[in-house]
């Protein structure tokens, strides 16, 4: 990185330099994002696949490892249909606005310590601020398709996100006092010293929330309702078609990448070894075992993993059993919780020293 | 301040849970249900008008394509229904393989029901897990009949032809190696009451798999449990029949009540409900499934010992042997009758039912002597279910239209018929 800067200068204004640098970097974490989606969606396919005794896409390419190659082919070959009375501009801003946001956030999370593209202090609100935003682009999809299912869609959306956006807040709040930062980086940081002093023990209740509401707010099952194939066909994206649909789809795979990487940076040591330093100064093996973005990729896994076990197992709630949920179980668990933590860390009680 | 009125959403007839072609105007406040109206008619073939101009035997293929799910149990109440105009029976072999048939409808009707029923609440997994199952007794109907779907098994007098003595089996393809062909022949090696008799070993396995996916699950019961009540009273009154009637208490089974076939000669049980929601009619067919399970299982162990005719003697209405037909003038002649204009039915009418697996399937026949029906009227169950959409749905979320639309198992063939 130092090199190219350097290199950069000699012939280029800074401000440019840094530009070109960003820009960089920007590349450096989308593409292998982009890539990523891609093949979560064909992982969730063979996953699934396997768990309903059958064999998921096999044809294309060898054992079908093509197949999310030849289905962004034919999105993108697809025509964009709009409907008559759609608003045509809100309907084609939609999609964006679901897939910026989602997108935007990798800018904070950060992969290894220091492996971040802009280390943000108020971090985990940022987090929150952008991930919020990505409501919009569903509701008014829904709204601008003038579909009755689609705008049926857009109201459970709303509601439920605004139900588990606060249930998530309260998690996150938790973390924060534990930490006692906001900054990722730092949150990962204050979980140092092997697997006992991850998060994930003393709130372990939040963890939970956290988790169940990141399954919510992507709209996954079993809290697909916006979606709800068998009530309201497809939801907010009946309309779309062509590439306009497929940056939904990228869009809440995605948010499910990021809901499962967030999961393991604040509960689950992120790029933090289990084993702590212990192993440090075994030669080959502390490399392998010792911190590093490998963790926080085995990690993330593991949950993006439980998103497509969750699909597989569970039948869809309703959309007012989702509601109750929120409010009535969710909600009062985290205040519970974060009133229990804010008490310990009054009385100094460990861990929160 | 802008007047509030409730809107309607047209639910299908191109819509994911509208197993078919259900069409309903659904009248919205918000996502309450004010009222639900079913629209009929989409899948309108004309079945019993077709029946008028054909001869009896030909229109036994229409009586499958009414239920597609479950074929057999339809051609039973038509076969029935003509039996007794003629007042004939059919030998005791074929009414037991009847019996086993019917059952194993049973059982395919309702894995596709449970799939369909889950996957419309949003477990998708269940369909693959019924479908499965499905997959071995389809093989089963092939075997019997050459047909997967449409078997055309069942005919006035009996049945077409005895059980035959192997499985088709699996081939090796670019798909599948010689390793998983052995795996899947397995227990496809020796005849297909040996198939039957391994499949109701390991089916009771399989209905305890399905139920620990669902019946203790929390959303599942969230879902199903107070949808859709309906008191044993009404029940009667809007004339639902089969498991949406035993659902809610009433014990009124046809395979009890005016025993048919050899139903009289096997033991099961007849689960009912309590509640009269979509809980107690999912345990009720679950409970079906096994004791469907039961019975085919002690058709087969009298199907072994007892072999015999499976077609009655009477060559005026069933078709003589083949071997006979190429050296017997009587018999060809027999054969050319049947083939051309079939046989004439005596003037008057006759009602037959059957315990289908979704409700009561009767078939009511009038004839004026021809040799076709002057008039077939089908009593489909679904129909009658379908009637009461609108009382079982009021009040109800949008959600639980579709929960109700599986519980009814509603199939459109015999709806529109």
């Amino acid at each position: 990185m130092e090199t190219l800067t350097t290199f950069l200068n000699s012939f280029l204004p800074e401000g440019l330099t840094t530009l070109i640098i960003i820009l960089l970097k920007i590349i450096a974490i989308l593409l292998p994002l982009i890539l990523a989606v891609a093949y979560t969606t064909f992982a969730e396919r063979k996953i699934i696949g396997y768990m309903q005794v059958r064999m998921g896409p096999n044809r294309v390419g060898p054992k079908g490892w093509l197949q999310p190659i030849a289905d962004t082919v034919k999105l993108m070959f697809k025509e964009i249909i709009s409907p008559t009375k759609a608003s045509t501009v809100v309907f084609i801003i939609a999609p964006m606005l679901a897939l910026a946001p989602a997108l935007a956030v990798w800018s904070i999370i950060p992969f290894w310590d220091g492996g971040v593209l802009a280390d943000v202090n108020a971090g985990l609100l940022l987090v929150l601020a952008i991930t919020s935003l990505d409501v919009f682009g569903v509701i008014l999809a829904g709204w601008a398709s003038n579909s009755k299912y689609a705008i049926l869609s857009s109201l459970r959306v709303g509601a439920q996100v605004v139900a588990y956006e606060i249930a998530m807040g309260f998690a996150l709040v938790g973390v924060l006092m534990a930490a006692g930062s906001l900054n990722l980086t730092e949150i990962v940081r204050a979980q140092e010293g092997g697997i006992t002093n991850w998060f994930v023990w003393p709130l372990i209740g939040l963890f939970l929330v956290y988790f169940i509401s990141g399954v919510a707010e992507t709209n996954r099952a079993p809290f697909d309702v916006a979606e709800g194939e068998s009530e309201i066909v497809a939801g907010f994206h009946v309309e779309y078609s062509g590439m306009a649909f497929a940056l939904f789809f990228l869009a809440e795979y995605a948010m499910m990448i990021l809901i499962s990487t967030l999961t393991a940076l604040l509960f689950w040591g992120g790029w933090l070894s289990p084993f702590g330093h212990a192993l440090d100064n075994v030669p080959v093996l502390g490399t392998i075992l010792g911190d590093g973005f490998h963790w926080l990729f085995i990690k993330a896994l593991f949950f993006l993993f439980c998103y497509l076990w969750f699909r597989a197992t569970f039948p869809r709630y309703r959309y007012d059993q989702i509601m109750r949920l929120g409010w009535k179980v969710l909600i009062p668990v985290t205040l519970v919780w974060i009133f229990g933590e804010g008490v310990a860390i009054a009385l100094g009680w460990k861990p929160w020293l | 301040m802008p007047e509030i009125r409730n809107f309607t959403l047209n639910f299908g007839p191109a819509h994911p849970a509208a197993h078919g072609v259900l069409r309903l105007i659904l009248e919205m406040d918000g996502e309450v249900i004010q009222r639900a109206d079913p629209h009929v008619g989409l899948l309108h073939r004309g079945t019993e008008k077709l029946a008028e101009s054909k001869p009896y035997n030909q229109s036994i293929g229409y009586m499958d394509r009414l239920d597609y799910v479950s074929m057999m149990c339809n051609e039973h109440g038509y076969v029935l229904a003509i039996e007794k105009m003629l007042g004939i029976e059919a030998p005791i072999r074929a009414q037991y393989i009847r019996t086993m048939f019917d059952e194993i409808t049973r059982i395919l009707n309702h894995l596709l029901w449970i799939g369909a029923h889950a996957l419309d609440v949003g477990a998708m997994t269940m369909f693959l897990y019924a479908f499965r199952e499905r997959e071995d007794l389809m093989d089963v109907y092939e075997a019997v009949s050459g047909a997967r779907l449409h078997a055309t098994y069942y005919r006035p007098g009996g049945v077409y032809r005895d059980i035959p003595d192997s499985m088709p089996l699996h081939e090796p393809s670019r798909w599948t190696s010689e390793a998983d062909v052995r795996r899947l022949n397995a227990n496809r090696m020796g005849s297909v009451l040996d198939f039957i008799d391994d499949f109701t070993q390991r089916f009771p396995a399989h209905v305890d798999e399905y139920e620990t996916l669902l019946t203790d699950n929390r959303i599942w019961k969230q879902r199903l449990v107070d949808i859709g009540i309906v008191s044993p009273e009404r029940a009667l009154q809007l004339g639902l029949t089969g498991a949406m009637l035993r659902g809610s208490g009433v014990e009124w089974d046809l395979r009890k009540k005016q025993p048919y076939a050899m139903y009289d000669q096997v033991e099961f049980d007849v689960p009912v409900g309590k509640n009269g929601d979509s809980y107690d009619r999912y345990l009720v067919r679950m409970e079906e499934m096994r004791q469907s399970n039961r019975i085919i299982k002690q058709c087969v162990d009298w199907l072994r010992s007892n072999p015999g005719p499976v077609m009655h003697e009477d060559h005026k209405i069933t078709p003589p042997q083949r071997e006979e037909m190429k050296g017997d003038m009587e018999s060809l002649i027999h054969h050319f009758k049947l083939a051309t204009e079939g046989y004439c039915l005596p003037e008057g009418e006759a009602y037959a039912a059957v315990e289908h697996p979704k409700g009561e399937f009767a078939c009511y026949i009038v004839s004026d002597g021809a040799n076709k029906p002057y008039r077939l009227k089908v009593r489909a169950p679904g129909f009658a279910h379908m009637s009461a959409m609108d009382e079982l749905t009021k009040g109800h979320m949008l959600a639980d239209v579709v929960t109700v639309i599986g519980t009814m198992d509603i199939v459109f063939g015999e709806v529109d018929r």
